[in-house]
């Protein structure tokens, strides 16, 4: 027999953790499955081990970084499974319910759930510039994956190109270590700050602390010594004789083009709905413009237009980590109240600071939109540049079918774009951008690839695990 | 090149070694695969199927799959997933190493 539980929640960030806290303070049988092998997630990458057994290391990760622990230690109690990958959440059964499938040390499993928490993050957007394939380009978040997991830092020159919050923190923590950065090529376009100006008073107001936090970044870096180029266009990076990144070329505020030798370049562009989960459960997904990617409808508290699927955190669309904290507490509140364990006034009660945290989040959110504007040059990347990493489609060949494709699915037939192991997060946007473009519609309409089963790559010998495990 | 060094802070992580491509490799606990590879300076550790073009680790958080390489025999492993573990075998995965039969 397969076990039911009230409620499945899949990652285990500052979403799916500040979830399972709030699930076991309100008595639910709930099960946090996370693909990484220690909880925290992107934000709070390896936090309890770096606290227990590397506690300097906090001392440049930041007071931020830090009250991830707490976060973890106040998740224990209910069972969380780390190194367990989902690749299906399947239709909802005659009670409701839905199977949820993962694999874990080799082999599959699965639970029914009454009702399922999609908590599983964002990713950084697809930047297709040329060269970004080349060994020695990485995205930001990766450099920080590294010196939080693994206590690692890029040795050489480094360079860090893009727009957002993101780079300027990465500086930040890379000057805290002293590690030298060569170059930081900022990509925000001029005249942002006056434009989101009229809308500070309402980010000040919504969220002091984290506005104030990046204020102080962007003055760190701006007195950190590391030469900062503004206004920077047209990055691309290129190889050297073995075949790794060498140089990077730009093109500068005033037109003209430079170049800086690296050894490493991290790009960062925004960060985007990792949309799998929500894309698997054919919950419906709007166009956001400002942000240039798609968002799963919701309700207030989190529920999807899939009966009984929510999703909180950075997955629902970017607000960061607090705001995270917060829609992960909203959505289990939801939850418990569905399965009548939870009167609506005592859901209400409960959810009150948690939604005043996310509508101040969500002001400071629209002061980044405007400040931090996702590039429109997605939508024309250069010829060369290459859209889909894994089947190695270019943006040239995607260019010449855009105008005849029907929407990405079809692009994915003629060209197998999409159809590599990573089965098109790192193209799906890109090519949803290139078509609307080409057939002068909008991405709304484009639409996105469909999403099947598995969701992440599966051996067969995973999936007769689950034959056996029936049998049994 | 890209290389990466260790930050040299008082820590406590036990030392893991394993194999890769035969030779034997330090890490540290709590490096996965790909952190490990890293810190190894191990450069590119795979080949594209389409083109056989060089590909390195790019967002280690799962998303990518350019950090694929073959573990103990088994192939397209995901390196930035994968916690080392002592005496492990790690292989550079070239081209569609085991694509057809194996994964779907
Ligand atoms: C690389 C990166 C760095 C960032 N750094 C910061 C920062 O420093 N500060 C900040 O405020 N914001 C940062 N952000 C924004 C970030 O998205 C949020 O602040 C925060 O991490 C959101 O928390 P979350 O719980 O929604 O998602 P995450 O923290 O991303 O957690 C999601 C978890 O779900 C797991 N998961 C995903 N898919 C599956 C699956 N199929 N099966 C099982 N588990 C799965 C993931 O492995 C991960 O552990 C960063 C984002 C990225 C992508
Ligand atoms: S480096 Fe991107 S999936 Fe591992």
């Amino acid at each position: 027999m397969t076990t039911v539980r009230d409620l499945v929640i899949v990652g285990a960030g500052a979403a799916g953790l500040s979830a399972a806290a709030e699930a076991r303070e309100l008595g639910l049988d709930a099960l946090v499955l996370d693909e990484q092998p220690e909880p925290g997630g992107q934000v709070y990458r390896s936090v309890a081990r770096v606290a227990e057994r590397r506690p300097a290391d906090l001392a440049f990760l930041g007071a931020d970084y830090a009250r991830g622990a707490e976060l973890v230690a106040a998740s224990t109690g209910g069972e969380r499974r780390q190194g367990a990958t989902v690749w299906q959440i399947g239709p909802a059964g005659r009670d409701g319910s839905r199977e949820v499938i993962w694999s874990e040390a080799g082999a599959a499993r699965r639970v029914l759930a009454r009702t399922v928490l999609v908590a599983s993050g964002a990713m950084e957007r697809p930047v297709p510039v040329p060269g970004w394939t080349l060994p020695g380009v990485t995205t930001v978040g990766a450099l920080q994956v590294a010196l939080k997991q693994s206590a690692i830092y890029p040795a050489g020159r480094v360079v860090i190109a893009g727009s957002g919050p993101l780079p300027l923190l990465l500086a930040e923590q890379l000057r805290a270590a002293r590690v030298p950065v060569a170059a930081i090529l900022d990509t925000t376009p001029s005249g942002r700050t006056a434009k989101a100006l009229p809308l500070l008073p309402a980010a000040a107001l919504g969220a002091p602390d984290t506005l104030r936090k990046g204020l102080a970044l962007l003055k760190a870096r701006d007195r950190s010594g590391v030469p900062v180029w503004r206004h920077v266009r047209e990055v691309r990076a290129e190889a050297g004789s073995d075949g790794a990144l060498a140089t990077v070329r730009f093109r500068t505020a005033s037109g003209d083009e430079e170049t800086v030798e690296a050894d490493l370049l991290a790009l960062h562009e925004g960060v985007v709905p990792n949309p799998q989960l929500t894309r698997l459960v054919a919950a419906e997904h709007r166009w956001h413009a400002a942000q240039r990617c798609f968002h799963p409808v919701t309700d207030p508290w989190g529920e999807t237009t899939a009966a009984g699927v929510y999703v909180a955190g950075d997955g629902g669309g970017t607000l960061g980590a607090r705001a995270a904290e917060a829609s992960g507490r909203l959505a289990v509140l939801a939850a418990a109240s569905r399965l009548e364990r939870l009167t609506e006034a005592a859901r209400d009660f409960r959810a009150d600071p948690w939604q005043s945290r996310l509508r101040g989040e969500r002001a400071l959110r629209r002061l980044l939109d405007v400040m931090y504007p996702a590039p429109d040059w997605i939508a024309a990347p250069a010829d060369e540049a290459v859209v889909c990493r894994c089947e190695e489609v270019t943006a040239g060949e995607l260019r010449a079918v855009a105008g005849h494709a029907a929407g990405p699915n079809q692009a994915k037939a003629y060209l197998r774009c999409g159809m590599g192991p990573c089965q098109g997060r790192l193209c799906g946007l890109t090519v949803t951008e290139m078509i609307a473009r080409a057939r002068g519609t909008t991405p709304a309409e484009t639409g996105y690839y469909r999403i099947r089963a598995p969701i992440k790559p599966v051996t067969l010998d995973e999936i007769a695990s689950l034959d056996s495990e029936d049998a049994a | 090149m890209m290389r990466f060094d260790r930050l040299s802070s008082p820590g406590r992580a036990r030392r893991i070694s394993f194999l890769f491509e035969g030779q034997p490799v330090t890490a540290q606990e709590g490096d996965t695969v790909a952190t490990a590879l890293l810190a190894a300076g191990a450069g590119a550790t795979r080949s594209t199927p389409a083109s056989g073009s060089a590909r390195g680790a790019y967002c280690l958080m799962g998303v990518c799959f350019e950090c694929l390489v073959e573990i103990d025999g088994v192939p397209n492993r995901q390196g930035c997933m994968v916690p080392v573990a002592e005496g492990m075998s790690v292989r550079r995965q070239r081209g569609a190493a085991g694509v057809a039969e194996d994964v779907r």
